[in-house]
């Protein structure tokens, strides 16, 4: 590699930056618009290489229940775009086992492949975070 | 200190929007520096220039534009949220400018801290 060459390489990895985003969701799926304008932002951070995670707890769990059906709202169902985070490398989905239980949802009953994490996990992950963004 | 804030709520409907700018007012004060003010859902509504409270009221709207232009503060609206709420640039108050949401990724990645304030 010539020097330049280094220069370059070494200047690339200082602006690749990479910081843990954790995207907060709270709020039922429907009645506000609150998960859908969050999920746009989760889908363009996505194309900026950051490690990001989704956080689903309080009525925020809805948000990844299967079977939505939205035509009587006349609201567009977007539950699919939860399938489709995979693909844009969004893999780390955490639900917080209490907002399950209180809501009576089990795991089998969500749309994705999610890791169901306890309150004090939950808070433990938030720790790690550099930016957390709650909708 | 680098700061982002993020404000989802609108102007009069929600303390968020109050919050925010007493936030960045005092952040300021105490020599920090506010990267950008990203606006998001009803926040948009923050910038339009056709508001016009009551006189005895606080301008929410005039408040921003004021503190860009003594600080330069990059107030950026999101222009699919602002085109949901019919917030375009024919009603962009001034100092206000609209961009996409890669703005308010950018802000968490370039600022030491990012402040939501919200519902």
């Amino acid at each position: 590699m010539s020097q330049v060459e280094e220069e370059t390489a070494v200047e690339a990895e200082v602006q690749a930056v990479v910081k843990k985003f954790m995207f907060v969701n709270r709020k039922a799926p429907y009645g506000t618009i609150y998960a859908l304008e969050g999920l746009e932002v989760v889908l363009i951070s996505a194309a900026f290489d950051q490690d990001v995670s989704l956080a689903f707890l309080d009525d925020g769990v809805y948000q990844l229940l299967k079977g939505q059906q939205t035509k009587a709202l006349e609201v567009k169902n977007f539950s699919p775009t939860y399938r489709a985070l995979e693909g844009y490398d969004v893999e780390k989905l955490y639900v917080e086992r209490e907002s399950l239980e209180a809501r009576g949802i089990r795991e089998d009953q969500l749309l994705v492949p999610v890791q169901v994490v306890s309150a004090k996990e939950m808070a433990e992950l938030m720790e790690q975070q550099d930016v957390i963004i709650g909708f | 200190m680098k700061i982002g804030l993020l404000i989802n709520e609108g102007p009069y409907n929600h303390q968020a929007a109050d919050t925010a700018y007493q936030f960045a007012r005092a952040a300021l004060a105490k020599g920090h520096e506010v990267q950008r003010v990203f606006f998001y859902n009803d926040g948009v509504n923050n910038a339009s220039k056709l508001t016009e409270p009551p006189q005895d009221d606080r301008h929410i709207v005039n408040r921003w534009s004021k503190l860009a232009e003594e600080h330069g503060t990059d107030l950026v609206v999101c222009v699919a949220a602002g085109l949901r709420r019919g917030l375009v640039d024919d009603n962009l108050a001034p100092g206000f400018r609209i961009s996409g949401l890669g703005q308010l990724v950018e802000t968490g990645i370039e600022s030491d801290r990012l402040v939501v304030f919200g519902d």
